[in-house]
C-alpha cells in the first residue's frame, strides 16, 4: 500500500491536492501526529476509503472476516447482506466504535481510522447514521441542527459561541431541506419516526462530511418519504461520498450504482444490483441453500 | 484481684476432679509408684517457699497418685503443720497424719496453716499437671501438656518419659517431646542440649522460638550459653521455626482472606441476581441482610423459651426464616415500588435508598439502636488447630460450606428449573420472552424475591460471626456492589472470582497496612482495574446495541 | 432572534423575583438581625440567621448537583466529599486561629496535642493564613475531581456504575479521615472555632457577614449556572445526557465537557462546604457519609431536575422541614425522609417545579 506522507499539521492549512510524497509505509503516517483537521483528507487516487484484511471477533466469533472494501470518492455505495453479515460492525470499525483486531482502515491515503477516537473521526469528516435514529430527543429540532453544525467544537468555544447570521441561515436551508421547517422549535422527541430519521440525516448535513455512513436510512418513513429520500442522496452522490446499508431493494434499485453484498464477515459479491442479484452464491445465502 | 483469685481456685478445683477420676481408674494401671517420703512431706509443709517449690516439683516428676491428696489439700488450705514436724490433713471433722495415715481425734490447738505465695501455687498447678499427665481422658492430658509447656522445668523430665511411653495420640506425644526438649535446654550436658535443639527445631510454636531465643541472650558480656555450636543450633532452630511460622501466617492470611470472600460473595449473590441479571440497583440490599439477621435473632429468641432442647440448632432454623422474612420484603418492595421505576435506575437507586432508610429505622423501632446479642452455638465455637499460629474457626468453616451450598443451590436454581430458564430468558429479552407467553411481571417479582431471600441467608450467616445491629447492612452495600461490578455484570462466576479475590487481596493488605488504608487501597485497585476492562472481569464482548 | 446575554439568562419575572431575593437576604436580613432591638416583634433571632445561612450553603451543593445530574445526567452519590473537603480546608484555617486559646494552650490544634503530636504534618504548612487555605477550597477539591473524573470519564463509566463508584469514593475518604493518624481530628474532626480573620465567630456581625456572603455566593452561582446551561455548553451537556453516542458522532469529545461541569460542581460544593463550616462550627467526617450524598439528589429530585431553580426549592424545603422535624419527633425523621424518596420517584419524577410547571401548562391549554 502507497500512503502518501503530509507536511506537519500544525503548519498553515494547505490546498490538500499539492502535497503527497510517496514510498512511505503506514508506519510513517502513524508518527505525524493525530490528524485531526478535515483539510488534511488526501484522496489523489480518486479513493476515498480503503478497508484492508480487517478482522474483528467478540469471544471468537468472527463478525469481521479478512474484509477488504475500497470506496470511491463521490459514489453512492449501498451494502447489503443478511443478519449478522457484518454490516454494523463494518461501520462501527470505521467510525472507531470498535476497534479491529487487525488489518488496516484509510480515510483518503494517509489518515488512519484505526488511531483515532470516534469524535476525531467525525471532526476529520466522517458521518454516519444509526439504525435506530438518534436525535438529542429533549433539545429542539433548531438545536439539534444547531450542535451538528460544523464549528470549533471546544469546551471554551462551546461557551462562548454565539450563532452569526450566516450560521442561521446555513439552519434555515437544511430545516427546508429536511421538510422540518414548522417544528423548528418542538423538541426532537416529539417528533415521528420518520421525521427523526430526517433529522438525523439532516444533522449529518450540518457536519459537512465528505463521508457519509447510512445504516437503513428509510427504515420507518412512509413510501413517498422514502422516495424522497432517495432523490436525496442521489443529488448528494459526487458532492459527498455515500455509503448506504439497506434491505429495502426497491429503495437500492432506485439509488444505486454500484452494491456490495456482504456475508459472514467478508465481501461476498460486488457489482450492479442485477449483477449481484444473479450471483449464484447471493441467491444461495439469501435463499438458504 | 478476687477474681482472679476464685477462677484460679475453680481451675484448682476441676483439676483435683480430673486427678481424683485418674486415680480411680489408676488402681490397675501398671505404673509402679512409691509413696513420698516422710521427709519429702515435711519439706512440702514445713520448709520455706523454695523448699516448698522443689518439693512439688519432686512430686510432680515422680508422679506419684498418692501424693494427690496431699496436693488437694495444700489446694484447699486444708493442710496443716503442727511445730514444723508433724503434718496433717483436715477433712471435714476428720484429721489424718500425711505420714503414717493415723487418724486424730482432734486437731491440736498449736497447729498452723501452710502457708502458700504465687510462686508455689504455680508449681502446685505444675505437679497436678503433671499427675493430669497419665489422666485417660484426652482433653485432660491435653491441658496438662499445654499447661507443662509454658515453664518446662528439668525436674519433669522424667515424668515426662512415661508419659510419652504410654502416650498413643500423635498430637499430644509430639507436644510431650517438645515439653521434655524444652525442660532439657539448660542440661549440663551438651548432647543432651543438641539434642533438645534439634527437636524444638521442628516445632511451629513462636513460645518454642522464644526458648530457643532465649539461649542466644548474654548474661553481662557472656552468653548464656556457652558453647557456640549450640547456639549455631539453636539459631538454626529459630530459623527453621520462623519460616514455619511465616507460612503459617501466610496460610492464616488465605484463610480468612477467603472466609472474608465468602462473605462478601454471600453478600453480593442476592445483588447479583437483582443488579447483575435484572438491571436493578437494589440499595436496600444491605437492610435485606441485616433483616436476615435479625430474624436469626428471634428465632433464637423463640426457641430458647418455648424449644430450649433445640437451642443448640437453631441457626438450622433460623435459615428459612431468614429466607423467607428477607424474600418477603423484597416481594413486598417489588410489588409496590420498583415494579414501577424499571428502566430507570437512578431513580430506582432513590426509591430503594428510602426503603432502606425506613427498614433500618423500623428495626430500630422495634428493636433499640443497640446491638443485639447473637449466640454461636456450641458446635460453632471454637475450632481447628492446624498449626501453633493457625486456627481455623468453626463458625469461619461453615460459611465457606455455607456460601458454596448457596452458590450451588443459586446454579441450579438458574440452569436447571424453569424458574431459571424463565428468568434467563427475561435477562436475554425482555419482549421476547414475554410473546412466547413467559409472565414476565411475576418473574420479575419471584426473581427479584430470590435475590432477596437470599440477601436474608446471608444476614443469617453473618449474625454468626460480627455484631447484630441495625445498621449491619450499611457496612456491607458498597463492599458487595464492588464485588458486582467488579465481577461484571450478569455473570455469577465474575461474582464468586471478584468475592474470592477481594477478600484475600484486602486481607494481605491489611496485614500490610491496615484495615483503612486496605479499603482504600482495594477501591483504588478496583478503578483502576475498570478503566481497563470497563465490563468487568468477564465481559460479555459484542456488538454494543446502546445507541 | 438573537436575545442579548441578560435576556438569555432569565426572563424579567425571574429577574424581578431575584431581585427580590436579594434585597431580602443582602439587606432585610442583616437590619432585621443587627438594627431591630431584640425586644421587638421584627427583630429575627440570630439562631434563624444561622439557621437560614445553613440551608442556603445547602441549596448551593443542591444547585452544584443539578448541574452534573439534571443537565449532564451523571448522578454523583458522592457530592458529599467535595463539600467536606472545602469545610476541611476552611476548617484547618480556623484551627489555626484559635492560636493559644485552646484546651492545651499549644500552637498545634488540640487534638494534635492529644495525640502527642509535635510538629504539624506537612499538608498544615501556611493555613494559618487565609488566603492560602481558600485557595485550598478550591485547589484540593478541583483537582480530586479532575483526577477522578477524568479516569472515570475515560473509560466511558456513567449512569448507575458511576454513581456507585463515586459512593465508594466518599465512603473510602470517610474512613481515612475517620483515622486520627490522617491528622484531621478523627471522629470528631473540628471544632471549638475561636474567631476568623480576628472577629469573634459566633459574634451577631460575623454572622450576619456570613449570611450575606453565602446569599451573594448563591445568587452568584445561580447566575453562573444559568449563564452555562443557557450557552451552546449547556446544549452540548443536555444532548450527552440523551444521546452521547449521537454527541461523539457529531464531532464532540465528551471527556472534556463532562470534566468541566464535574469539576465546576465540585468546586461550587467546596465552597458552599467552606461557607458552612464557620457558621455551623463543626466539620466531622460524617459529612463524608454516603447517606448524606444521597440526601443531596433527594434535594434535588424533589425540586425537580433541570430547572436550577427547583433543587434550590428542594433543598430549602427539605432542610427546612428536617430542621423541624428533627425538633418536633426526631424518631420518625427517617421514616419520613424514607417515604419521601419513594414517593418523589413513583409520583413526582419531575419533581414539585416540573409538576407545578405541567399543571400550570395545562390550565393555560384548557380554556
Amino acid at each position: 500500500m502507497n500512503a502518501a506522507v503530509k507536511e506537519e499539521a500544525s503548519g498553515p492549512s494547505t490546498n490538500s491536492s499539492q502535497i503527497t510524497g510517496e514510498g512511505s509505509t503506514q508506519s510513517s503516517a502513524v508518527g505525524m501526529g493525530r490528524p485531526t483537521d478535515p483539510s488534511l483528507l488526501d484522496t489523489t487516487h480518486g479513493v476515498i476509503l480503503y478497508l484492508e484484511s480487517i478482522n474483528v471477533s467478540f469471544d471468537g466469533f468472527k463478525a469481521i472476516n479478512n474484509l477488504n472494501l475500497t470506496i470511491d470518492r463521490g459514489e453512492l455505495r449501498c451494502v447489503i447482506g443478511p443478519n449478522g453479515a457484518g454490516k454494523t460492525t463494518m461501520m462501527d470499525v470505521i467510525t472507531g466504535k470498535t476497534r479491529p483486531d487487525n488489518g488496516t482502515a484509510f480515510f483518503g491515503q494517509t489518515i488512519d481510522l484505526t488511531k483515532l477516537s470516534e469524535a476525531e473521526i467525525a471532526h476529520i469528516g466522517i458521518g454516519r447514521k444509526f439504525q435506530k435514529p438518534t436525535v438529542f430527543e429533549q433539545l429542539s429540532v433548531f438545536e439539534n441542527l444547531e450542535l451538528a453544525m460544523k464549528m470549533d467544537k471546544g469546551v471554551w468555544a462551546s461557551l462562548r459561541a454565539k450563532l452569526s447570521g450566516e450560521q442561521r441561515d446555513k439552519i434555515a436551508a437544511n430545516l427546508k431541506l429536511i421538510q422540518l421547517e414548522d417544528q423548528a422549535h418542538r423538541p426532537a422527541g416529539l417528533l415521528s419516526h420518520g421525521q427523526k430519521q430526517w433529522l438525523e440525516i439532516g444533522m449529518l448535513l450540518m457536519q459537512e462530511p465528505q463521508l457519509l455512513l447510512l445504516d437503513e436510512p428509510a427504515a420507518g418513513m412512509t413510501d413517498a418519504e422514502t422516495e424522497r429520500s432517495g432523490e436525496l442522496f442521489l443529488s448528494l452522490a459526487g458532492q459527498y461520498t455515500l455509503v448506504v446499508v439497506e434491505h429495502d431493494m426497491e429503495f437500492i434499485k432506485q439509488i444505486s450504482s454500484k452494491v456490495t453484498c456482504l456475508h459472514e464477515g467478508s465481501v461476498l459479491a460486488e457489482g450492479t444490483l442485477d449483477q449481484v442479484q444473479n450471483d449464484e452464491r447471493v441467491i444461495e445465502v439469501y435463499l438458504g441453500r | 484481684m478476687t477474681s482472679s483469685r476464685t477462677s484460679s481456685r475453680s481451675r484448682l478445683a476441676s483439676q483435683i476432679i480430673h486427678s481424683a477420676l485418674f486415680l480411680l481408674i489408676l488402681c490397675a494401671a501398671p505404673l509402679a509408684l512409691a509413696k513420698p517420703s516422710p521427709a519429702l512431706i515435711l519439706k512440702l509443709a514445713a520448709g520455706d517457699n523454695d523448699a516448698k517449690v522443689e518439693a512439688l516439683n519432686a512430686i510432680a516428676g515422680s508422679a506419684d497418685p498418692e501424693a494427690l491428696p496431699l496436693l488437694q489439700a495444700l489446694g484447699n488450705d486444708a493442710l496443716k503443720v503442727v511445730d514444723g514436724k508433724q503434718v496433717l490433713i483436715v477433712d471435714g471433722d476428720k484429721v489424718t497424719d500425711a505420714v503414717t495415715g493415723a487418724t486424730l481425734p482432734a486437731l491440736p490447738e498449736n497447729a498452723e496453716d501452710v502457708v502458700t505465695n504465687n510462686r508455689v501455687t504455680l508449681a502446685l498447678q505444675d505437679a497436678f499437671a503433671a499427675l493430669d499427665l497419665t489422666s485417660p481422658d484426652r482433653k485432660t492430658r491435653f491441658e496438662a501438656v499445654k499447661k507443662l509447656q509454658d515453664a518446662p522445668d528439668e525436674a519433669i523430665v522424667p515424668l515426662l518419659d512415661k508419659a510419652q511411653k504410654i502416650e498413643k495420640d500423635p498430637q499430644i506425644l509430639d507436644m510431650l517431646r517438645m515439653t521434655q526438649a524444652a525442660a532439657q535446654l539448660h542440661n549440663k550436658d551438651k548432647a543432651v542440649r543438641m539434642a533438645a535443639i534439634e527437636t524444638l527445631g521442628t516445632s511451629d510454636d513462636a513460645a518454642m522460638k522464644q526458648l530457643l531465643a532465649g539461649l542466644l541472650d548474654k548474661d553481662g558480656d557472656k552468653f548464656k550459653e556457652p558453647d557456640e555450636s549450640v547456639r549455631l543450633a539453636a539459631q538454626n532452630g529459630i530459623n527453621a521455626i520462623s519460616s514455619r511460622l511465616r507460612r503459617g501466617e501466610w496460610l492464616g492470611s488465605i484463610f480468612t482472606g477467603i472466609s472474608l470472600g465468602s462473605i462478601l460473595l454471600l453478600a453480593a449473590l442476592g445483588l447479583a441476581i437483582t443488579y447483575g441479571l435484572m438491571g436493578v440497583i437494589n440499595m436496600a440490599h444491605g437492610e435485606l441482610i441485616m433483616i436476615g439477621a435479625y430474624a436469626t435473632y428471634v428465632t433464637q429468641n423463640v426457641i430458647h423459651a418455648h424449644f430450649p432442647g433445640l437451642i443448640e440448632f437453631y441457626p438450622l432454623f433460623a435459615l428459612p426464616v431468614a429466607f423467607l422474612t428477607s424474600g418477603l420484603i423484597g416481594v413486598l418492595m417489588e410489588r409496590l415500588v420498583i415494579k414501577h421505576l424499571y428502566g430507570r435506575p437512578l431513580e430506582t437507586l432513590l426509591a430503594t435508598w428510602g426503603i432502606s432508610l425506613i427498614l433500618i429505622q423500623t428495626v430500630r423501632t422495634f428493636f433499640g439502636a443497640q446491638n443485639v446479642l447473637v449466640e454461636n452455638p456450641q458446635w460453632l465455637s471454637g475450632g481447628i488447630q492446624v498449626m501453633s499460629n493457625l486456627i481455623l474457626p468453626w463458625n469461619r468453616l461453615a460459611i465457606i460450606l455455607f456460601a458454596a451450598l448457596v452458590v450451588i443451590g443459586m446454579t441450579l436454581i438458574l440452569t436447571k428449573t424453569r424458574l431459571g430458564l424463565f428468568v434467563r430468558a427475561v435477562t436475554q429479552n425482555r419482549q421476547m420472552a414475554s410473546c412466547v407467553g413467559v409472565a414476565t411481571p411475576r418473574i420479575d417479582t419471584v426473581a427479584f424475591g430470590l435475590g432477596a431471600g437470599i440477601a436474608g441467608l446471608a444476614g443469617c450467616a453473618l449474625s454468626q460471626v460480627t455484631n447484630v445491629g441495625p445498621d449491619l447492612g450499611q457496612g456491607y452495600i458498597v463492599d458487595s456492589f464492588m464485588v458486582v461490578v467488579l465481577g461484571g455484570v450478569g455473570q455469577l462466576s465474575g461474582t464468586i472470582y471478584a468475592a474470592l479475590g477481594l477478600g484475600i487481596l484486602n486481607k494481605f493488605l491489611e496485614g500490610w497496612a491496615g484495615a483503612v488504608l486496605a479499603k482504600i487501597a482495594v477501591l483504588v485497585f478496583i478503578i483502576v482495574f475498570i478503566q481497563k476492562r470497563p465490563q468487568g472481569l468477564f465481559a460479555i464482548k459484542g456488538r454494543f446495541v446502546d445507541a | 432572534m438573537n436575545k442579548t446575554l441578560i435576556e438569555r439568562i432569565f426572563g424579567p419575572k425571574a429577574w424581578a423575583a431575584l431581585a427580590v431575593f436579594a434585597a431580602i437576604t443582602l439587606i432585610l436580613v442583616p437590619i432585621l438581625n443587627l438594627a431591630v432591638p431584640e425586644s421587638s416583634v421584627f427583630h429575627m433571632p440570630t439562631y434563624w440567621v444561622t439557621l437560614i445561612a445553613k440551608i442556603m450553603c445547602y441549596a448551593i451543593v443542591a444547585l452544584a448537583m443539578d448541574l452534573v445530574w439534571g443537565y449532564t445526567g451523571i448522578l454523583s452519590l458522592g457530592h458529599g466529599i467535595f463539600f467536606a473537603l472545602g469545610g476541611y480546608a476552611m476548617g484547618m484555617y480556623l484551627m489555626r486561629a484559635i492560636g493559644h486559646d485552646g484546651n492545651y494552650q499549644s500552637d498545634l490544634p488540640d487534638f494534635m496535642v492529644f495525640l502527642n503530636w509535635k510538629t504539624l504534618p506537612w499538608y498544615w504548612e501556611g493555613t494559618q493564613h487565609f488566603l492560602w487555605a481558600l485557595l485550598l477550597v478550591i485547589l484540593v477539591p478541583g483537582l480530586l475531581a479532575l483526577i477522578f473524573g477524568f479516569f472515570a470519564f475515560r473509560s466511558r463509566i456513567k449512569g448507575v456504575y458511576f454513581s456507585i463508584i463515586t459512593q465508594a469514593l466518599t465512603f473510602a475518604t470517610m474512613l481515612l479521615f475517620f483515622r486520627n493518624e490522617t491528622g484531621f481530628g478523627g471522629n470528631n474532626g473540628f471544632t471549638d472555632f475561636k474567631r476568623i480573620l480576628g472577629y469573634h465567630i459566633t459574634s451577631p456581625i460575623t454572622r450576619v457577614v456570613l449570611f450575606v456572603l453565602t446569599a451573594a455566593f448563591l445568587i452568584g452561582f445561580l447566575l453562573l449556572a444559568r449563564y452555562i446551561v443557557t450557552s451552546k455548553l449547556g446544549r452540548v451537556l443536555a444532548a450527552i445526557r440523551d444521546a452521547e453516542t449521537r454527541v461523539m458522532f457529531s464531532g464532540y469529545n465528551p471527556l472534556p465537557y463532562k470534566l468541566f461541569i464535574w469539576v465546576m460542581s465540585a468546586v461550587i460544593c467546596a465552597i458552599a462546604g467552606a461557607l458552612f463550616v464557620p457558621q455551623v462550627g463543626i466539620i466531622n467526617p460524617s459529612e463524608m457519609s454516603p447517606a448524606n450524598s444521597i440526601e443531596i439528589a433527594i434535594w434535588v429530585a424533589v425540586g425537580g431536575r433541570g430547572s436550577l431553580i427547583g433543587p434550590l426549592i428542594g433543598a430549602g424545603l427539605i432542610n427546612g422541614v428536617k430542621s423541624w422535624f428533627t425538633m418536633a419527633f426526631p424518631e420518625y425523621w427517617l421514616f419520613f425522609l424514607g417515604l419521601i424518596f419513594v414517593l418523589v420517584t413513583l409520583y413526582l419524577p419531575r419533581g414539585v417545579l416540573g409538576e407545578a410547571r405541567a399543571l400550570l401548562q395545562k390550565r393555560g391549554e384548557r380554556p
